[in-house]
């Protein structure tokens, strides 16, 4: 039973990765170009950009999986996911994408902002271009400031994904509940919990490497 | 022909008129001082002068070339901006050093990227990062931080900062260096041996525009000292004689603050 259970798990384990890693790599450069909205010099585009930003932090994220999986097919007749477990991962994807997009720009926008005037105004006497600028001397400065930051929602984006069992996708909360509902098995689904810490730990691990190599000097 | 010109500049922020019509001029290997309270707009000017700052009137040229004149647009190109910044380095008065560069990386940086730009790049490649790492180690050895190259700016003092920014300046071989109080922000221990570097700089004959409060350094080194106040200056002449003879009433004023101390 045991290894019926570890097979189980570890498939519905699987989708959880999945999901995982396509959120950060969506969320990532996503986040960027929100954070770059909510800086922009144009105001209605500004205002915008931050307004979406207060309603997908300040809702929950299960409400907003609720919607973006059940809205087209509901409210406007029109399921764009399509059916299936396939429609709801890629349903759980947008959502988590565009969830954690926001909260990233909201990291972005102070590492950016965080990088003293003095430094960009010491490259430009120097006669460098803008771009020579960004990637050359603040680009490090406002990933080092993120990196602490960014590895908090990272390990938090690792246990969310759990949320997307209210739309059903089959990851491995939902696979450990499966014994519950029909073996009448309780341990499994709390079995769950030491594959999240296993995950987070080695995560733990990597992200603490990245902050050490650029822990060489003070921004 | 004075290799600085400047003509009735002026600068507002908002309501604030920070310049109002400022003309000095500057002659090749002469090193004036500016003094003046905070709020003069003595900063204003240096930044006028490196392009940070667009002044609303006025014209700005370098051994005659017209760099900046607010009645000319052309002058205000973008594209042409990064070229005629050269013409001038700045020292701030916090450094700025690059936290991410060693001493001498944070020397060699700019020259680095300025000769990508160059049409023998590809092929002396190696040769021309030699002579940019060459000549970065001996403006660091000139401002005594031979040993401490490899170092990044949180292992150096203050001092030591600011004298790896001056031999950063130096690194582009700007025809007019400029420094806003480049003692003011370090402990009044250290600012001894930046001040010795640009003594031996002004000893070396660099064209200088050292703003500053250190009134005995602006007298002992400088060639003239302007004095700044609300946006104009108030009065300039040799050095020795504004600060120790002044003959208008402001700048009396203000350096009999200093006398006291």
């Amino acid at each position: 039973m045991f290894q019926t259970v570890v097979q189980a798990l570890s498939l519905g384990f699987l989708k959880t990765l999945e999901l995982f890693a396509l959120t950060l790599i969506g969320a990532i450069p996503l986040g960027l170009v929100i954070s770059f909205g909510s800086m922009s010099r144009v105001g209605p585009l500004r205002y915008f950009t931050k307004a979406v930003i207060w309603v997908v932090r300040g809702t929950p994220l299960m409400l907003q999986l609720l919607i973006i999986y059940y809205f087209p097919g509901l409210g406007l007749k029109n399921n764009i996911w399509g059916s299936g477990e396939s429609g709801r991962f890629v349903a759980s994807v947008a959502a988590f994408i565009f969830n954690y997009a926001c909260y990233f720009s909201e990291i972005y926008r102070s590492g950016i902002e965080g990088v003293p005037v003095g430094q960009r105004e010491a490259g430009e006497v120097l006669g460098m271009t803008k771009s020579q600028i960004f990637f050359k001397i603040t680009l490090l400065q406002m990933v080092k400031r993120i990196v602490p930051p960014m590895s908090n929602e990272i390990i938090t984006l690792v246990k969310d994904t759990s949320l997307s069992r209210i739309i059903a996708l089959q990851e491995i909360i939902w696979a450990g509940q499966a014994f519950a509902k029909t073996n009448g098995l309780v341990w499994p689904l709390f079995f769950t919990g030491i594959y999240y810490l296993i995950f987070s730990g080695v995560l733990t691990l990597l992200l603490g490497k990245l902050e050490k190599s650029l822990a060489y000097f003070r921004a | 022909m004075p290799v600085l010109e400047v003509q009735n500049l002026s600068k507002s922020f908002g309501d604030t008129q920070v310049l109002r019509g400022i003309d000095f001029s500057l002659d090749e290997s002469e090193s004036i001082a500016i003094i003046g309270s905070s709020g003069s707009g003595k900063t204003t000017l240096l930044r006028c002068l490196n392009f940070l700052t667009t002044p609303d009137e006025g014209r700005i040229a370098v051994s005659g070339e017209t760099l900046f004149d607010a009645a000319d647009p052309a002058t205000r190109a973008e594209s042409q901006i990064r070229r005629k910044r050269l013409h001038f380095g700045l020292v701030f008065q916090s450094f700025n050093l690059f936290p991410q560069y060693t001493a001498l990386q944070n020397v060699m940086l700019a020259s680095e990227l300025l000769a990508k730009e160059r049409e023998d790049y590809k092929t002396r490649k190696k040769e021309i990062q030699a002579e940019i790492r060459a000549g970065a180690e001996e403006l660091l050895a000139r401002v005594g931080l031979r040993e401490k190259m490899e170092l990044y700016p949180h292992q150096l003092s203050g001092g030591q900062c600011q004298r790896v920014a001056i031999a950063r300046a130096l690194a582009l071989r700007p025809d007019i260096l400029c420094f806003d109080e480049p003692t003011s922000a370090l402990d009044p221990e250290l600012t001894g041996e930046v001040l010795k570097v640009i003594r031996g700089l002004a000893d070396e004959k660099m064209t200088m525009i050292i703003v500053t409060h250190e009134m005995a350094f602006a007298r002992d080194v400088a060639d003239r000292v302007l004095f700044m106040d609300e946006g104009v200056i108030v009065e300039q002449g040799p050095a020795r004689e504004v600060i120790e003879n002044p003959r208008e009433a402001r700048t009396k004023q203000f350096l009999s603050r200093y006398a006291e101390n």
